[in-house]
């Protein structure tokens, strides 16, 4: 313990020099200016920022980068509460909630929200970074397929249980997602799937942004047209200290959910191939299954906003430690940000610890100032932020559009998703009308493909053993609460009906 | 001999002739070839494997040496086996921002998956950068095996129970690992994972029992002492692993190796070409590219490119089809 919080300090005094001082700052700002432009996400920006890191020592570097992908993470939730669109695949489930507040008149509140409990899940990861890193990379090396497969099953059980919707048309939902999710090549043979007789296009599979895009942005453009019928809309935000204050005094509704999110987060992104994509949704799910409130949620509940935010934040942090201790990305940035590693003369694995014990503290101690800076700077542009949604609606539907159509050409830069994102904005359009939950679809489409990879290794190891599932504790486990989720509404469900069946009965 | 040069010096000056008002028109534009925007460099594995620390690595030397005017960017298309990426570089024909980091499937999975209509010999051979290596995996906690013997005894006891990890079906994980079972005459169950450095991950926490990763993505873990190597398919020990025997050694005739080569799309311009062989040769050549090869167990001794390059190109392309014909195409992607 000693031993750590002597590195810790180094690794803070070497945060605060002047050289990675400016880093951290620079990345922060540059961070959340890519995190908030639709299409360009952290993957982009650190890769595009790579070169720019030879010029300085290999811990500045790291420092800038990590520094970016924090302030992307923050920068994300920008878009997804006041346009609607999610800045990054990170902050679609911000969306959710996010943009109802926005549209009631409450964006500050969401993005003091954002911007807090982003912060809380930076912390709460660093700090577990810091204590446990070497257990938590071995307890990380545990999960296997089956493991993985289980804890899917559980992100897809949060979706389901959640009290307040309509249970079969959740799981409509998360099906329409399952589907979309399986176009493309297949995972383990090879073979195209659902390209609808050879269409180039499809080969890819369905890029997840597409899809939230289409239904977040087109979908809402659509419905906020049709709602206010054109007529000028202007929100008035009015910003004042006390009001800062009040923002700020929220903390208390979402702290508890906000938390067990960022450990949730952290513990995701430290699984390789998972990140924070997934752990945002999850973290969203759990919010919701343990509000007491959950029949709010998608229409504005500042908790929704906060716990995808804290576990992105965190899992941003948890997918540095498999980069670290294995040499292995956890997520997409972090592959880029292991390439810097190798390209600096750094081997990132197991001895990485020990051997180059200046470059992992100095790391760490970034960490914490980084997160620092980003909730300040972020909190100081707020009322800027906010300005944007005073514009008439007439005025940002058009920018909004052509946010939305970038943000889909952007990925993977061909001019068939840019259809496909406009066809499920339409379909997202008249799913709303009718009822249906969207989120599970794009629940389904993120998790989908690492939940199919995962059966299918297990189910391979195991012969086509379906006990592979219940016979090893972790998944195990997983798979009860998964159930204990799915079913408790049910049972809820019924048994307040014979509550109120009874009455009727006997009189 | 005089003969042959005379008449090669009069056969030549014509040509030179020729070659040289061609050039006098077209030398502005020829020397002027660089990219116009940016390259996107497609890697056909997944992010952390040995196909992507070398895009990467490269990347970072161009943008460190400032060898391009516009940036590279590498770009992950790992589906099917490396089918996504091919099929994406085939569709790029006549495209010369777009260019391809290569492992086997670059061989066999066209031939595997003929669905996907890819015809390799089309695209654009730029050059080889190394020739990466195979040893044979299992974790360190495995005391009861330490040689090539006692592994085959451990597998064959086990039969199908035995989890061999690798990389797409198709890839050149699952032919090294079909060419064993061929060889020593048993059945195994193989699991394929996204990139080397998930096999890696699942060796080392038992969820697979062996392996046939490349030094690269065990060297890391083989210091930490969490795997050990058994034995390496090449011709020569290698000096990163002086100890382990060869299989030739064993009396056991298995080599087999994978290129990392670079390669454009169909009909890439021979004004672009040429500037890519030179970039990589440039790289290939230089300091921190040699060094990267030794530390990682790579063959970094001769740069093939263009022409020749497309020669290697057609005889791997034999060599994988009989190869694939030997084993049985249903025997790699276990069908």
């Amino acid at each position: 313990m000693e031993e750590i919080l002597i590195h810790l300090g180094g690794g803070l005094a070497q945060a605060m020099e002047p050289l990675n001082f400016t880093m951290i700052i620079l990345g922060c700002m540059l961070g959340l200016l890519i995190g908030a432009m639709p299409g360009l996400g952290s993957v982009n920006g650190v890769a595009i920022l790579l070169p720019i890191t030879f010029l300085v020592p290999p811990t500045a570097a790291i420092i800038f980068l990590a520094a970016i992908y924090y302030g992307a993470m923050y920068g994300g939730a920008i878009s997804s509460i006041t346009l609607g669109i999610p800045g990054a695949s990170t902050a679609v489930a911000t969306v959710f909630d996010g943009r109802p507040l926005a549209q009631a008149g409450h964006a500050d509140r969401a993005l003091t929200a954002a911007a807090v409990a982003s912060f809380i899940g930076g912390t709460i990861s660093v700090v577990l970074f810091t204590l446990f890193a070497p257990p938590l990379a071995a307890f990380a090396l545990r999960f296997g397929p089956a493991e993985e497969f289980a804890l899917m099953l559980l992100a897809f059980a949060t979706f389901i249980g959640l009290g307040g919707d309509d249970i079969p048309k959740t799981v409509f939902s998360i099906l329409i997602g399952l589907v979309l999710a399986t176009v493309g090549l297949d995972i383990i043979s090879g073979q195209p799937r659902l390209i609808f007789g050879d269409i180039d296009g499809f080969l890819h599979g369905i890029n997840f942004l597409v899809l939230a895009i289409g239904i977040y942005g087109i979908g809402e453009m659509l419905w906020t047209l049709e709602t206010t019928q054109g007529k000028v809309t202007v929100h008035k935000v009015k910003m004042s200290v006390s009001q800062m204050k009040r923002n700020l005094g929220d903390v208390k509704q979402y702290i508890g959910t906000t938390s067990l999110g960022s450990v949730l987060g952290y513990f995701v992104g430290t699984l390789p191939a998972a990140g924070a994509t997934p752990a945002s949704l999850m973290s969203y799910g759990l919010a919701k299954t343990f509000s007491k409130d959950p029949e709010s949620f998608g229409k504005g509940n500042i908790a929704g906003v906060a716990a995808p935010e804290a576990a992105n934040n965190a899992a941003s942090t948890g997918s540095m430690l498999p980069m670290i201790t294995l040499g292995i990305p956890g997520s997409p940035t972090t592959a880029i940000l292991l390439g810097g590693m190798i390209i600096w003369g750094l081997r990132p694995g197991p001895l990485l610890f020990t051997e180059n014990p200046e470059f992992v503290w100095g790391l760490i101690g970034s960490l914490y100032i980084a997160n620092l800076a980003t909730v300040i700077i972020n909190i100081a542009f707020i009322p800027l932020f906010v300005k944007v949604l005073t514009c008439p609606f007439t005025i940002l539907a058009p920018i909004i559009y052509i946010l939305c159509v970038v943000g889909g050409y952007a990925p993977t830069q061909t001019m068939h998703d840019v259809w496909l994102m406009l066809l499920f904005g339409i379909v997202g359009y008249l799913l709303r009308k009718l009822n249906y939950p969207v989120a599970p679809a794009v629940l389904a489409i993120v998790l989908g493909p690492l939940a199919e990879r995962s059966l299918r290794q297990s189910l391979l190891s195991s012969q086509g053993e379906l006990s592979i599932f219940v016979t090893r504790p972790i998944s195990a486990t997983c798979i009860v609460i998964a159930l204990a989720l799915v079913f408790y509404p049910v049972y809820k469900k019924f048994s307040n009906k014979r509550a109120a069946d009874m009455p009727a009965a006997s009189g | 001999m005089k003969l042959v040069l005379e008449s090669l010096k009069k056969a030549a000056i014509p040509a030179v002739v020729a070659a040289a008002t061609t050039l006098g028109l077209s030398a502005p534009a020829m020397a002027e070839w660089s990219p116009k925007k940016p390259v996107e460099l497609i890697i056909m594995a997944g992010a952390g494997g040995g196909a992507d620390q070398i895009a990467r690595l490269l990347q970072g030397l161009i943008e460190t040496k400032k060898l391009s005017p516009r940036p590279i960017i590498p770009i992950n298309k790992a589906g099917g086996s490396g089918a996504e990426a091919l099929r994406y570089i085939q569709d790029k024909k006549g495209d010369d921002h777009t260019i391809l980091v290569t492992l086997n499937s670059f061989y066999t999975t066209p031939v595997i998956q003929k669905g996907i209509g890819v015809d390799v010999s089309n695209f654009t051979p730029i050059g080889r950068m190394a020739v990466d290596n195979f040893l044979l995996w299992v974790n360190s906690e495995m005391t009861d095996i330490t040689d090539l013997d006692s592994y085959v005894a451990a597998v064959k006891a086990a039969g199908t129970g035995w989890k061999v990890g690798g990389t797409g079906t198709g890839q050149e994980d699952s032919i090294l690992t079909a060419m064993m079972e061929k060889e020593f005459g048993y059945d195994v169950t193989y699991i394929p994972f996204p990139g080397g450095g998930t096999v890696a991950k699942n060796l080392v926490g038992k969820h697979i029992d062996s392996t046939v990763n490349n030094p690269a993505e065990q060297s890391e873990f083989f210091r930490a002492g969490n795997t050990k190597p058994l034995v390496q398919f090449t011709a020569e020990r290698l000096p990163a692993y002086p100890d382990v025997p060869t299989a030739n050694e064993l009396g056991v005739n298995m080599e087999y190796y994978m290129q990392r080569s670079i390669n454009g799309p169909p009909g890439m311009s021979a004004e672009a070409q040429e500037w890519y062989i030179n970039l990589f040769e440039q790289l290939f050549n230089s300091e921190e590219w040699q060094k990267f090869c030794v530390e990682d167990g790579l063959a970094c001794d001769t740069y093939l490119s263009g022409d020749a390059l497309g020669q290697y190109h057609q005889d791997q392309i034999a060599l994988h089809k009989e190869l694939i014909e030997s084993v049985g195409a249903s025997a790699i992607t276990g069908e």
